[in-house]
């Protein structure tokens, strides 16, 4: 493991002594506090400046915490704004590929499993139920893997008993979570029969500007519609998806600029 | 016509322009779309530059079908949906518009129809066109331009210059313009101008005489779904086949063929229309009849029609007038923080009230408020003022039609918002549906265009591409359900009569 980056390390103990002192530190008293040398200071703030995470009151005045920093990790994604910048991609998705369509996101702040925010019918006009709201295992999903796979803190905080819905339900943390390093390395999620016998999934991440995964997109129907006979996704439908989410995202980031 | 596969909508609105192309499972290949610009002169008035328009389409059409990778000739058929009641006059020599259009949105012409009510024609105006005497309708605005423009009614006499909604404007340019340019309009936007017989569908001559109108001026009103001319230009060769007013359009690409089915599209403001089948439904509630569509050889289908003003503008107020939601779709998030509306009941009669109220001295009123109301229970009553809006139309419709409604058919934005589309199936007691194509506009002009020169075999084939995205049933308690109901028509009442003759203060 590298040694910590010492810049870094100064930059925070910048950051942390504004948001400490609001409006009562100039670079004069920042360079003394810290016991660093002036021409470092400076530039320090001027780096953290220009990126937005301090302000200065007045030119050559006292420092506060920016707008950027403040609105860092604030405004999660709605999860309502999601689906309506989804809805027409989802239509298209589920028409193409002729299979229902979900997006699910991760619920705020809870290690609870993942939400259904949106659902498009299987265009067949058979009866069928809306799944707004309803959830679905992580461990067992397409939907769930990759919301996994996109984040460490939830990752963390997996449950060690695994609950087993089929026979081939994976239930070993251990191979979890290889799987999980083969769903961050190819970008997209497979499952299937791990959750529902005949069922299969076909999963890719929904994300922010910054590569944060915040959703998670996918067809699921029969397995034979879905998968080869070795369980391997059919790679025109795993282009449709990825395509797909890939296009949100690009929505996302112009409707939040 | 060989190899033609493929169908081009061009939408028409209010605000934009697009040109979308459609394949032959009513699937969308490619859309382009362009903004023009919104003129407002005075208060009140809104125009748009209809050269501006037509250029835009120029641009448009060829770029949509490079995004598809179709030549001009794998067209099978063009289809026009329109924003309706706009007017144009434009030189028929030139092709120049005398002024600018002016669109649906422009009230200039209400003191000329508060003088042109005092006549004694003025009730069998209505029985004729089956429209109320309103500014909302095009022959006010045409009497305007002919009154104002110098010059214009001795030329519109002489048949140097033609009249024209939006279609009639697309299409003429499109068949050549001044260089042998179809002049035509539809029978659902020519049921808007309020100078057809809504029986016999063509103009009449009382209703030319009452708005003072000259009838060498007119299009030649047309089925909606015919073979008007071949395009000269942009797709050459290609059959103008199709022409529908926007809503009317929607109620098409629903697929709404059958009496009793409906569709209400929920965009800023909310349009619901009925199909009524062969027969004319006259309202008593404040519905406006109008003609749905009409084949070509066939006698035309007719639908009731009311509007909501203040639906999506509503949750716009709440996110830049009150600054309660950043975005939009954040009502949902807000209004899912609290169970119910916590006896807080909003009237958005921002501009009084329309359908079936018609109450034009109402303003909005936020009522039952008690200290116990926070901003989720304002974000809950803002969507169920769209739901209960809604549902007294519907009442409304049935009461006219004697056609008890088995579905609402929905599309527009607000149909992303599922705490308002479960809301509208609990109080409508009837299945919500919202179709897969969410694109009923320019579908329905493409669906349209595409029967006409036998792409589809009939409309039984245009059913099958109909499929659900998502359906919400109701689920609502009837005790709960009627209790509410009163409540809100007792809030309805506190908006009446609020502007009064002598204006207070």
């Amino acid at each position: 493991m590298p040694g910590a980056i010492q810049s870094v390390e100064r930059a925070a103990a910048i950051l942390q002594l504004v948001a400490e002192y609001p409006a009562e530190l100039g670079l004069t008293d920042i360079t003394e506090t810290l016991q660093l040398a002036k021409p470092t200071t400076h530039g320090l703030l001027r780096t953290l400046r220009d990126l937005g995470f301090v302000e200065q009151l007045d030119p050559g005045g006292r420092y506060v915490i920016g707008e950027s920093l403040a609105h860092l990790g604030q405004r999660r994604l709605d999860a309502n704004e999601l689906r309506s910048h989804s809805v027409n991609w989802c239509d298209s998705l589920a028409g193409r590929s002729g299979l229902a369509t979900r997006v699910a996101v991760q619920p705020a702040g809870a290690p609870g499993e993942p939400v259904i925010v949106h659902h498009v019918f299987r265009p067949d006009d058979s009866s069928q139920t809306l799944q707004v709201g309803t959830t679905v295992p992580a461990h067992a999903t397409a939907l769930g893997l990759v919301l996994l796979a996109g984040s460490p803190a939830l990752r963390r905080h997996r449950p060690r008993q695994l609950e087993r819905y089929t026979g081939r339900t994976v239930t070993d943390p251990a191979r979890l979570a290889t799987e999980l390093a083969a769903v961050r390395r190819q970008g997209w999620a497979c499952r299937s029969e791990e959750y529902l016998v005949g069922e299969a999934g076909l999963a890719a991440p929904i994300r922010n500007t910054g590569g944060r995964v915040v959703a998670a997109l996918g067809v699921a129907g029969p397995s034979d519609l879905l998968c080869d006979t070795r369980r391997r996704p059919r790679p025109d439908l795993l282009r449709l998806v990825a395509e797909t989410a890939r296009a949100i995202s690009r929505d996302l980031a112009i409707a939040r600029r | 016509m060989t190899g033609a596969r493929y169908v081009l909508a061009l939408d028409q609105g209010t605000t934009s322009t697009r040109a979308i192309v459609f394949d032959q499972a009513g699937r969308m290949v490619a859309v382009r779309q362009r903004e023009h610009h919104q003129h407002f002169p005075q208060p009140g008035w809104v125009e748009h530059d209809a050269l501006e328009i037509w250029r835009n389409l120029r641009r448009l059409v060829p770029a949509a079908l490079a995004d598809a990778g179709i030549p001009p000739a794998g067209i099978a058929a063009v289809g026009v949906a329109n924003q309706r009641e706009t007017t144009v006059v434009w030189e028929r020599d030139t092709g120049r518009p005398i002024h600018r259009a002016i669109v649906w949105q422009d009230t200039r012409t209400g003191s000329l129809v508060e003088q042109l009510a005092t006549e004694p024609d003025a009730a069998e105006v209505t029985r004729r066109c089956g429209l109320p005497l309103a500014a909302y309708f095009s022959a006010t605005r045409l009497r305007w331009l002919l009154d104002t423009v110098p010059g214009a009614r001795p030329r519109a006499e002489a048949g140097e210059l033609l009249f024209g909604t939006m279609e009639t404007w697309l299409i003429w340019n499109l068949t050549g313009g001044p260089d042998g340019g179809v002049h035509i309009t539809d029978a659902t936007n020519a049921s808007r101008d309020m100078l057809m017989d809504i029986h016999t569908l063509q103009w009449d001559p009382l209703l030319l005489r009452f708005f003072d109108i000259p009838a060498a001026m007119l299009p030649e009103i047309r089925p909606s779904l015919q073979v008007y001319g071949q395009c000269r230009t942009l797709v050459p060769g290609a059959p103008v086949a199709a022409a529908l007013g926007d809503q009317q359009a929607a109620l098409f690409g629903q697929t709404c063929f059958e009496a009793g089915e409906a569709k209400c599209t929920y965009g800023t403001g909310s349009f619901l229309l009925l199909n009524t089948g062969p027969e004319l439904v006259r309202s008593t509630h404040g519905l406006i009849p109008t003609v749905a569509y009409q084949r070509d050889g066939e006698p035309p289908t007719y639908a009731l029609e009311g509007s909501i003003a203040v639906t999506g503008s509503l949750v716009q107020w709440l996110r830049d007038g009150l600054g309660l939601i950043a975005s939009a779709p954040e009502v949902e998030t807000l209004a899912r923080t609290v169970a119910d509306n916590g006896g807080c009941y909003v009237v958005p009669a921002f501009a009084g009230l329309f359908a079936p109220h018609w109450r034009g001295n109402a303003r909005g009123v936020i009522a039952g408020l008690t200290s116990y109301v926070t901003r989720g229970h304002l974000a809950r009553a803002v969507l169920e003022a769209t739901g209960w809006q809604t549902r007294e139309v519907i009442d409304a419709m049935n009461a006219d039609s004697g056609l008890p409604l088995r579905a609402l058919r929905v599309d527009g934005g607000m149909t992303a918002n599922n705490l308002l589309m479960q809301f509208i199936a609990d109080i409508l007691d009837t299945p919500v549906v919202r179709p897969m194509m969410a694109e009923t506009v320019s579908l329905g002009a493409a669906y349209a265009a595409g029967l006409s020169v036998g792409l589809w075999p009939d409309l039984a084939a245009l059913r099958r591409n109909w499929h659900r995205a998502a359906e919400w049933l109701p689920a609502m308690e009837p005790a709960l359900r009627d209790r509410e109901y009163e409540n809100w028509k007792f809030a309805v009442t506190r908006t009446f009569d609020w502007i009064r003759e002598e204006p207070a203060g």
